[in-house]
Order: C-alpha cells, then sequence, then structure tokens
C-alpha cells in the first residue's frame, strides 16, 4: 500500500514500525534511513525489518527477542499448518464414512433394485396371468426403493454434472419400463403372446438404458469415494516438516542457552518443546492409523463390496434371462461369431453366469476372514447346483416338456427349482455384503477417529508451545533488566 | 384292315407325339419364364441376380408353383422315417410359442400347453400315425432355426407357419400346402391406410428382420411400386414386436404373412388387415429330405385333414380375424 497523498515534510514521516527499531538501535544509522533521498517514498517492509533485525542483533536482549519472535512464529505456523492439513484429512475421512460410501451404497441400491424389479417382473410374468402377490409386492418394492434412492443421489449431485444427467435419464426411463411392464401384464393376464413381447421390450429399456445409466452413476459415485480416499490418506508432509523445523529450532535454541549460561533447563522453552514434540507425535501416529484404518476399509471393505455388487447385479441378470428363456423361447435369436445360433436369452444367461462366476471367486480371494468368506462359499456352491438345475430344465424345455421346464424354473420346493437357488445365491451375497458393509463402517470409522481430535489438539498445543517458547524467552530477557 | 391299323397306329405316335410337345413346351416353359420374368420382377443386384439363377438351374425341380413338388400321398407306413417314428412312440414337431392362434401357449391355462390351428395339425398327424394325438413333443423353436432343427434331426418335422420357398427346398422337402396365405397390411381401423397401396405414402411401416414382408418391401420401394415417400427402416427381430411398435404409436402399420396379421389382430380390437394380400404364399409341413416315406404319409394325412378337421380348426382359430369364408385360406388340393 502506499499513501498517495504525501504531501508533507520530506524526512519521510517516522512510521510507526520505526519508533521502536530507533528506539532499541537508536544512532545514526536509523537516522540514514529516515533521511533517504525524496525518491523512494518509503522503503519495503522486508528491507527494514532486515534492518531492524541487523540492529537488534548488535546486542544480546535484542538476538533474544528475534530467537523468541522467530520461535514463537514457527510454532504457531506448525500448529496451524498442522490443524489445517489434518482438518482437510479429517473431513476426507468424515465424508468417507457418511457421504461417499453411503453415496455409493445408495447408488449400487438403485442399481439392484431394478435389475431386481426386471427380473422380479419377469418372474411374475411366467406364472401366468395372475401374478403372485409376492412378486407383485416385490417388485412395487423395488421400483419404490430405485424412486427414493434417485432422489437421494440427485441431492446430492451438482446441477448440471454429468451425474444429474445420468439421474435426469433414469428418471425418464423409470416411467417409461414400468408402462411398458403393465402393458406386458395387461396382455398377459388376457392371454395374448403381444405380452411376452412387451415384457422383452422393457427388458430390453432396462438391459440397454437403465442399468448401464444407474451403472454410470454408481462408477460416478465410485470415483467420488476415490477422490476422497485420496483427500484423507496422503501425509500431512507440510506440516510434518514444519514441526521437526520448529523442534530443531527450539533444540537449537536451548543448546545457545545451556551455552551463555550454563543452565541446563529453560522450562518455557523445555514446556515448548514436549508440546511441539506431542503435536508431531500425534500427527505422525494419528495419521498413520488413520491411513491404515481408511487403506483397510478400502481394501477389505470398498474392493469387496463393488466386487460383490457386481455379482449380485450379474446374478439378477441371469435369473431374468432364464426367465426370458422361457417366456420368449425362439423370439430371439443370437448369431455367434462361430457361425452357431443359439436362443439370446439363454446365451445371455450364460454370460451373466460367467460373470457371477468370475465375481464369487474374486469375493472368495478378497475376503479376509471367515465370517466374510463363508456366505461367498454358499453362494459359489449354489451357484453351482442352479446351473445344475438350468441344464435339467433347458432339457425338459429342449424335450417338449414345458410344463416340467417351468416347474424347474419357478416351481415349489419338491420340484428343485432354479428360483431357489438363485434365492440362496441372492441371501448369501447379502449377507456378505452386510458383513463387508460392516468391516467398512468399523475400520473407517476407527480411521477416522484416530485423527479427530488432532486439528484441535494440534492448535491448542500449537499455542500452548508458543506461549511457552516466549515465556522461556522473556525469562532470560528479564534477567537484561 | 390296313387303314385301320394306320389309323391307330398314328393315334398311338400322335399320343407319343403330343406327350413329347408338351414335354418339350413345359420344359422350355419351365426355362424361359423366369428369365422373362426377372428383369420385371426384381431390381439388377448380386442378389436377385444369384436368385434368379438358382431358379433357372433348378428349373427342373422348382419353378413358379414350389407348393405342387410334394410327392404324391400315400397311407404306406413302412418306410424307414415313418418306422423310426413309429417305434419312438411320439412326434417330435418344431413349432412356435409365440405366434397367437397358430401356436401359443396360454399363460392363464395349467399345464401351458400349446395350442392353435399350426398346434391343431401336429395334433393330427400324431393322431393319424401313432393312433394318439398327444404322442407329440413340442419344441418352441426360432424362425431362423427351423432348418437346422429339421437337418440336425432334432425334430421330424416343423409345422410352424412355414412357407413353401424354392430356396428352402433346398434344404428341406415340404409336405402339400396346408395353407393359403399372402403379403397383407396390418393398421390401425381408424386410420387411412387401405391396402398394399398409395395410402402407405408417408406412413411408416413396422416388418421382421430378414422376413419376406422386408424383402418384398424394400424391392417394391426401389421399384416405385411403394411410394418414396414411405417409411420401411424399422424392423424388429420378432413379427409380434411390430405390434408393441404399432400399439406404441412408433409406426403406422405393419407388413407379414396374412396369416401372422390376422394373429396380431386377435390381440388387438383396434387393428385390422387392410386390403387383400399382395402376394400368394402356401404354408407345408417341412420335413427332412431324406424322409420321402415321411412326406408321402403327411400327405395322406393332409388329404383327409382338408375334408374333415381343417375347416373345424380355422373355424375355433382363424375365422374371428380371417372372416368366416375360409375359400381364400384354403389350400389347392393335390
Amino acid at each position: 500500500m502506499t499513501h498517495p497523498q504525501q504531501s508533507g515534510a520530506p524526512p519521510a514521516t517516522p512510521t510507526m514500525p520505526d519508533a521502536p527499531a530507533r528506539a532499541t538501535a537508536g544512532g545514526g544509522r536509523s537516522a540514514a534511513v529516515s533521511q533517504d533521498p525524496p525518491g523512494p517514498r518509503r522503503r519495503t517492509a522486508f528491507a527494514e525489518g532486515a534492518d531492524r533485525l541487523r540492529a537488534a542483533a548488535t546486542t544480546e536482549p535484542g538476538r533474544l527477542r528475534v530467537i523468541g519472535a522467530v520461535l514463537a512464529l514457527l510454532v504457531i505456523a506448525f500448529g496451524a499448518v498442522t490443524a489445517w492439513q489434518m482438518t482437510d484429512r479429517s473431513n476426507a475421512a468424515d465424508d468417507v464414512l457418511h457421504s461417499s460410501q453411503p453415496l455409493s451404497a445408495g447408488a449400487a441400491d438403485i442399481y439392484r433394485s431394478l435389475a431386481d424389479a426386471n427380473t422380479t417382473a419377469s418372474s411374475g410374468f411366467l406364472a401366468g396371468g395372475q401374478e403372485p402377490r409376492a412378486t407383485t409386492e416385490r417388485y412395487d418394492r423395488d421400483i419404490r426403493t430405485a424412486a427414493a434412492g434417485l432422489v437421494t443421489a440427485a441431492a446430492s449431485t451438482e446441477p448440471g454434472s454429468p451425474s444429474a444427467a445420468t439421474i435426469t435419464k433414469l428418471n425418464k426411463l423409470l416411467p417409461e419400463y414400468k408402462g411398458l411392464i403393465e402393458r406386458a401384464r395387461a396382455n398377459n393376464r388376457q392371454g395374448f403372446p403381444v405380452g411376452g413381447a412387451y415384457l422383452r421390450t422393457a427388458n430390453e429399456v432396462m438391459q440397454k438404458q437403465m442399468l448401464p445409466a444407474a451403472q454410470d452413476l454408481y462408477t460416478k459415485e465410485n470415483e467420488r469415494l476415490r477422490s476422497d480416499y485420496a483427500d484423507a490418506t496422503p501425509y500431512p508432509w507440510f506440516a510434518i516438516a514444519l514441526g521437526v523445523l520448529a523442534l530443531v529450532a527450539l533444540g537449537l535454541t536451548q543448546r545457545r542457552n545451556y551455552r551463555r549460561t550454563n543452565r541446563l533447563l529453560n522450562r518455557g522453552l523445555v514446556a515448548a518443546t514436549a508440546a511441539s514434540a506431542i503435536v508431531l507425535l500425534w500427527t505422525v501416529v494419528g495419521h498413520s492409523v488413520a491411513r491404515a484404518g481408511l487403506n483397510a476399509s478400502y481394501d477389505h471393505g470398498v474392493r469387496s463390496l463393488n466386487v460383490l455388487h457386481d455379482a449380485r447385479i450379474a446374478s439378477l441378470n441371469a435369473r431374468g434371462n432364464e426367465n426370458l428363456t422361457l417366456v420368449s423361447r425362439g423370439a430371439e435369436t443370437k448369431q455367434l461369431p462361430d457361425g452357431t445360433v443359439e436362443d439370446a436369452y439363454d446365451y445371455a444367461f450364460q454370460q451373466d453366469m460367467k460373470t457371477l462366476s468370475a465375481g464369487l471367486a474374486k469375493a472368495v480371494t478378497l475376503a479376509d476372514d471367515q465370517t466374510g468368506r463363508a456366505p461367498v462359499t454358499a453362494a459359489t456352491g449354489n451357484m453351482k447346483v442352479w446351473q445344475q438345475r438350468h441344464k435339467q430344465a433347458r432339457t425338459a424345455d429342449d424335450d417338449g416338456n414345458y410344463q416340467a421346464a417351468l416347474n424347474k424354473i419357478i416351481g415349489s420346493a419338491a420340484d428343485q427349482p432354479t428360483g431357489e437357488c438363485f434365492d440362496s445365491v441372492d441371501a448369501n451375497l447379502a449377507k456378505a455384503l452386510g458383513h463387508e458393509e460392516g468391516e467398512f463402517q468399523h475400520r473407517a470409522g476407527d480411521g477416522r477417529n484416530a485423527i479427530a481430535g488432532l486439528p484441535v489438539g494440534a492448535a491448542v498445543l500449537a499455542v500452548l508451545a508458543a506461549s511457552g517458547a516466549l515465556l522461556g524467552i522473556g525469562r532470560r530477557l528479564s534477567e537484561y533488566r | 384292315m390296313i387303314a385301320r391299323r394306320l389309323r391307330a397306329s398314328l393315334k398311338g405316335w400322335g399320343g407319343v407325339g403330343a406327350m413329347l410337345s408338351v414335354c418339350v413346351l413345359a420344359v422350355a416353359f419351365a426355362l424361359l419364364l423366369p428369365l422373362t420374368h426377372a428383369p420385371v420382377d426384381s431390381a439388377p443386384g448380386s442378389g436377385s441376380t444369384r436368385l434368379a439363377e438358382a431358379t433357372q438351374a433348378k428349373a427342373d425341380t422348382c419353378g413358379r408353383h414350389p407348393e405342387q413338388l410334394s410327392p404324391q400321398p400315400s397311407g404306406d407306413e413302412s418306410g424307414p422315417a415313418v418306422t423310426a417314428v413309429k417305434q419312438r412312440g411320439y412326434l417330435s414337431v418344431g413349432v412356435d410359442q409365440n405366434s397367437y392362434r397358430w401356436g401359443y401357449r396360454d399363460p392363464n391355462s395349467s399345464g401351458g400347453d400349446l395350442e392353435g390351428f399350426d398346434i391343431d395339425l401336429a395334433h393330427e398327424i400324431a393322431r393319424q400315425l401313432l393312433g394318439d394325438p398327444n404322442a407329440v413333443r413340442f419344441h418352441a423353436i426360432p424362425t431362423n432355426q427351423r432348418i437346422p432343427a429339421i437337418k440336425s434331426g432334432q425334430v421330424d418335422m416343423v409345422v410352424r407357419t412355414m412357407t413353401i420357398t424354392c430356396d428352402r427346398l433346398k434344404e428341406v422337402a415340404f409336405s402339400d400346402p396346408y395353407f393359403a396365405t399372402g403379403q397383407q397390411v396390418l393398421a390401425p381401423k381408424a386410420s387411412g391406410i387401405t391396402g398394399y397401396d398409395a395410402s402407405l405414402a408417408g406412413k411408416k411401416i413396422c416388418t421382421a428382420e430378414g422376413s419376406t414382408a422386408n424383402t418384398a418391401l424394400t424391392q417394391d420401394k426401389k421399384n416405385h411400386k411403394l411410394a418414396a415417400s414411405t417409411d420401411i427402416s424399422t424392423t424388429v427381430p420378432n413379427q409380434l414386436d411390430c405390434l408393441v411398435e404399432l400399439q406404441l404409436g412408433e409406426v403406422d402399420a405393419i407388413v407379414t404373412d396374412g396369416a401372422l396379421a390376422a394373429s396380431q389382430a386377435a390381440q388387438d380390437p383396434t387393428v385390422e388387415l387392410k386390403g387383400k394380400p399382395f402376394t400368394t404364399e402356401y404354408y407345408g409341413v417341412a420335413m427332412n429330405k431324406g424322409a420321402g416315406d415321411l412326406v408321402r404319409r403327411v400327405n395322406q394325412v393332409l388329404v383327409d385333414y382338408r375334408k374333415s378337421g381343417w375347416q373345424t380348426s380355422y373355424d375355433k382359430w382363424l375365422s374371428p380375424t380371417l372372416g368366416t369364408d375360409s375359400a381364400s385360406s384354403r389350400p389347392p388340393s393335390s
């Protein structure tokens, strides 16, 4: 800042900072300063400060004052930077725990509900014009969950962001999908095969547009989660460096003090050193613990959750395609690269089963304890039975025994239907997901708690340390009076 | 005496001569007809050229009337194919399960039995061959799997609204026709569409991918038999999906076999068949080329079926949408 209205006396109006400098050092130097040629109206604060320092450094009290100021500044800076950096990390860890992970789980829930609704719709369809009540209820619940999930997701999304566009798209498609399903049901009730065509159209909307959009949303929420992790886990190097610097400065001061006075201890300085050391130690240890907890929550929680979610979706899609194979056998075919032609839905079923199988295998390797592994292993067993029974159902259908095939898919327990296997896979995956969710909460919570009080603690301790340093230096200064 | 013998021998030679000349004429006709017609009803293009050549090469076995080439009916059951079926105890038939009134599963009937016009015929064949109309196993097969299923022996026969064509005759054998149909327009009753004519200008038409209807429409658009403003770009995997498109308002009309169009009309009281069929096609029962005895036996079944069961089945499944007069659907008797 300059003072444009400086018309007064050329002997540069003695500014405030000059006064104490002259008072302490006195003499010609400061006179020389004030009698500078009128050109540069004022010297820079840095130059003035440097001069002042140089002047102060000529006497011991002056030197002490400078040392005291530097120490206090260093310690305060250390405390402030620590509080700032750890607040960032603590907030990010908080977001992981309370915002981005729940949102990611919410997106996974939308994804699952949609896939489940589609699967349930086809199951109900298979059962005939009069759908079983349980199926209708499950379908309605899925649609409600998805709709509610979309509202939650929308609330935490920036307007105009790609996520918002995806949510808009899903909101537009959901009623469209429901309309097609209702048309399918109405036609099925009347025994019209066009109901099956509507079901296939609805399935197409779900598979080709809605599920990819839901997956997209899920991926985006996962990216947000990942970025929160990235914000929470890096070491606060700046704070640590300042802490080390403050401790070294405090150490050097005490060594100087000892050399000059032969006094071993200066209480103020010792207190400052101890407080600074505590802050530094707390930062390093706390952050290491937090980091370990968060990394573990990612490795053992989030990664498992992602794999399990994907497996669950694959299982749902497989079930839907299995139903559609029976609803619309022969309505659509797919030509494979080797020239063979397969029923489009049976082919899709096989692909989904491959995805499920791979997902479960990965989930077993990711599961880090028996509780986590058991349901996944059980689900793998269910899946194998499912594949066997599916083969039996297909054989029955290919032999022209539709009723046997139908019983094998949606029949009662006595028929040993694949529906049983699917339900078991789903239940076991839900159990595994619950366990991994708990694992995540537990570890991420531990991690976050490790640095919970750190920002405030660092600030308070830094103030204490700075006061200690000033008091310690003050005590030495008082000896010169 | 001499004069009389001369006259008799002349008569004999004359008969032979007449037969010869008829044969020559028939062969020439069969050979030349596709040539004279080729430029008229098919646009230049590798596909149609190939078709013309194939027809020419096959002129001795397949002409303009592939439906007339099935062997004579016979009640003989000593042939290998019929014996195999009898020993097995059931007939294996490829059918559709999504064609209302032809071959479909009523979701509201317990047991989910297939029913329809095609299914009735399959039951009748089983009844005559094996003495039990239910001695039949149905296989729901996709449209494009009809021929592979026969060739691989997965099914004995396919009764699935399958049109008899020369191309298909190269791969499988057909029975005598059991139904006459043709490509037809299906549109909402309230629409201004009157048939396969100028009223389709500016309209969107739906056809099934790779169907006869799709080929015919593409051809006719090239030949300007169809207005240039007619949009025929909507194709779907299954003809039934066209009804979905129509009900959703995505298209204005559907072109498919009249028989299948009738099946669609039966599922939606607001649409109807418009105008007359603009092609003539016949459905036949497809069987393995090697099973000549089975083909002849099925032809015998059809001879009887046309007399009695056919009309009953028609009245039950098709008269509501195709009209009570079945004359145009009745196949020519062989």
